[in-house]
């Protein structure tokens, strides 16, 4: 479904991925993991098409066909999903205004009608239980005073209700007790199909306890050094990441 | 010799008494450009206005003719050539189309994002309309049921006409013709405008905006409107029309008083989306506005605007607290883009006793455009136990535009309190990607954003104009972000 090939990036002259392949298959979950600064978050930002990065080579495809030239929206529309690091606030507008948004501009380009309010709700009351969400978030201004654990969780109900096609979840976990973290990890499990695939980038093995990767790649320098299945996280968390260097 | 000889009519003017055959007629489309007594009488007779009225304009006209053109405000423009311009600019003919093709696409774009009927897209744009039965109907009903309660809504031209005593009594009052340059001017030369009285302790039914939009498709250049809410009397006038005015005339200058009894409530919102000049900064509006509102005992008025048009803004809606427990309210959302200016806000003026105000001004700033907050809050000597609050909040888009605040607080009355805060914000380049992560697009983003950033003000707008004034705030800020 999503093929790296290749691919170098950076910024500002400056380096970061230095040729990444990577192939992803409907219905799998790939961990990415690594050490502070390997380019785990820069992958994610070029992945979802933010202009700060530069492609200097290589490319990224989904379903075969290049993501490269196209706007983060258009990437959005055909269902790429990133759970941000550190999600924005936008003071006045609500998270439901704001996902209503979101999911009629991706129906509108997809040559659908604005989803009724009746569906919409329903589907706002179903998918806000699922993460076992507060109800008086959704009518709260974007993450604007959320707690860091909130936001997260506000991430993955987006995710929830955008049903995307490749979602990456960008170190997902920080930030998360540990009861959030199984409610969020349970959320993403439940969403997880044999259409869909989900990119999991985490410096720890904690997450991976419960949304349990098919695949684990060690991330260095721009480079993936190493592959494995899942037990390769648990060697990581026993060893840390000095021995692949 | 010839100074002597013009020196001396205007002195034989002045001491003349004015009467309807003094002066020969002028011919409406032949009206001479430039202002002078005689074109002052000429309006007046015009519109045929008793006497009295013809030399309440006149003294305006000689109020405008010793003053000069403030220029205090943080705008830059070219001052307006007075003696240019033609100064009968009542029913301005526009040409009648035939159908919606002949019409500007760039205007029906506009109409069908602010999704306007075609009907009233015809209207507006001054085609002829096949089916006018509806509107006909409809504004009649809306007469009938403001006569049962014994409310005057018409144009001034026929308030005066109608109800000399009424307007004898309080034009003038709020906004005298001494006041400032624009407001002399229009003083002596309005052309129409709206005339409402709300009787004692009726509540108006209706907004007052629907009848308004149905009835005057164009408003004029020097539009005088005055609004009068007799004791424990209510109503809410809107002002304005949300498509957009493309109006070539450079220069309007609108007086607007606002007088509201014990009691009573007026609520008045404008949204003002005039031609605000091309890319460039080429073209557009200047709007010189004096809107002001008198609070007697227990009474409120409320402003609530959206400016989103207009290459020059320069308008400070106001309100003199007199009566004690009587609150004042503004709510402003400014938006510029390209190179238009705004120098916008308020004047609170606490006379009476526990008198309370509110001012809560949004600026929006896009392209190469400046937009300032002006606001003055004074509390008299007399006023005990005065409280106002005062919230100022700046957007900026990219790093070529301006906000400006300019608070001015005068206190003399150790029992008020008064607080101010201030905000400036961008819209972050964070923002805006996430936002274009979840499938929205940046001018969709930017809308969004705006929207969420206004939203203390678009809810005191009534229901059926903030859907419009939100479409609005969108369209003006289209290609803002490169």
């Amino acid at each position: 479904m999503l093929e790296i090939k290749n691919l170098h990036a950076g910024i500002d002259d400056k380096n970061i991925l230095n040729g990444i392949n990577l192939s992803i298959n409907a219905g799998e979950v790939h961990a990415i993991m690594g050490p502070n600064g390997s380019g785990k978050s820069t992958l994610s930002s070029v992945i979802a098409g933010n202009e700060t990065y530069e492609v200097t080579e290589g490319d990224v495809l989904l379903d075969n066909k290049s993501l490269l030239e196209l706007a983060p929206e258009e990437r959005a529309h055909k269902g790429i999903f990133l759970s941000f690091q550190y999600p924005v606030e936008i003071p006045g507008v609500t998270t439901t205004n704001f996902i209503k948004t979101a999911i009629n501009e991706k129906r509108k380009a997809n040559g659908l009608e604005d989803l009724p309010a009746k569906d919409m709700l329903k589907l706002i009351r179903e998918k806000s239980e699922l993460l076992e969400m507060d109800r008086k978030f959704l009518s709260r201004s974007l993450n604007e005073g959320f707690s860091g654990g909130e936001k997260k969780r506000n991430e993955i109900f987006q995710m929830a209700m955008l049903e995307p096609k490749l979602a990456i979840l960008d170190e997902t976990d920080s930030g998360l007790d540990i009861d959030a973290l199984k409610v969020v990890a349970n959320g993403v499990n439940k969403l997880r199909s044999k259409d869909n695939a989900v990119v999991v980038i985490t410096h720890y093995q904690r997450l991976l306890d419960y949304i349990v990767p098919d695949f684990v790649h060690v991330l260095h320098n721009g480079k993936i050094v190493k592959s494995g299945g899942k037990e390769l996280a648990l060697e990581l968390e026993k060893k840390g990441y000095d021995w692949l260097k | 010799m010839n100074k002597f000889t013009e020196d001396d009519l205007k002195k034989e003017l002045e001491t003349k008494e004015y009467e309807y055959g003094f002066y020969t007629d002028i011919e409406a489309d032949k009206f001479p450009v430039g202002l002078s007594e005689e074109v002052v009488i000429a309006i007046s007779k015009k519109k045929n206005e008793p006497d009295w009225m013809t030399k309440w304009r006149l003294e305006a006209f000689k109020v405008w003719s010793e003053m000069k053109e403030p220029d205090w405000a943080n705008v830059n423009y070219e001052k307006p050539k007075f003696q240019d311009i033609s100064y009968y600019s009542a029913p301005v003919q526009k040409k009648k189309l035939d159908s919606l093709d002949e019409v500007d696409p760039e205007l029906l774009k506009t109409f069908e994002k602010l999704g306007i009927s075609i009907d009233e897209q015809k209207r507006l744009s001054n085609v002829a309309v096949d089916i006018v039965i509806d509107s006909v109907s409809v504004a009649t009903t809306f007469k009938k049921t403001l006569n049962e309660r014994g409310i005057i809504f018409m144009p001034i031209s026929e308030a005066i006409q109608e109800h000399p005593e009424l307007v004898k009594k309080y034009l003038g009052t709020i906004v005298p013709t001494t006041d400032n340059f624009y407001a002399a001017l229009n003083s002596a030369v309005f052309s129409d405008g709206s005339f409402c009285y709300i009787p004692k302790g009726v509540t108006c039914p209706m907004e007052l905006s629907t009848y308004f939009r149905i009835n005057e498709g164009g408003t004029g250049q020097f539009e005088r409107t005055l609004v009068i809410a007799d004791k424990g009397s209510y109503v809410s006038y809107l002002e304005g029309c949300t498509a957009p005015a493309r109006d070539e005339n450079q220069l309007h200058a609108a007086v607007v008083e606002l007088i509201a009894l014990d009691d009573a409530e007026i609520k008045y919102s404008t949204v003002q989306n005039w031609f605000p000049g091309n890319k460039e900064g080429k073209g557009g509006i200047y709007n010189f506005v004096t809107k002001r509102g008198l609070c007697e005992k227990n009474a409120k008025i409320s402003w609530t605007q959206v400016e989103t048009g207009s290459a020059v803004t320069w308008k400070y809606p106001s309100c003199i607290l007199k009566g004690d427990n009587s609150v004042g309210e503004f709510y402003s959302i400014a938006v510029t883009n390209n190179f238009q200016q705004a120098d916008t806000g308020t004047k609170m003026i606490h006379l009476g006793n526990n008198t309370r105000s509110t001012i809560i001004s949004k600026g929006v700033s896009a392209g190469k455009s400046q937009n300032s907050y002006r606001g003055l809050v004074q509390i008299s000597p007399r006023a005990k136990n005065a409280r106002n609050f005062s919230q100022c909040d700046s957007l900026l888009m990219g790093d070529q535009c301006g906000a400006h605040t300019f608070p001015y607080i005068e206190c003399k009355n150790n029992s008020a309190q008064i607080e101010h805060e201030a905000t400036t914000s961008k819209i972050g380049e964070d923002q805006l990607f996430y936002c274009n992560q979840r499938g929205i697009d940046t001018e969709k983003a930017i809308a969004l954003i705006v929207n969420g950033f206004s939203k203390e003000v678009l809810n005191k707008l009534p229901m059926e104009f903030a859907v419009e004034a939100q479409k609005l705030l969108e369209i003006s800020l289209e290609g803002s972000v490169g």
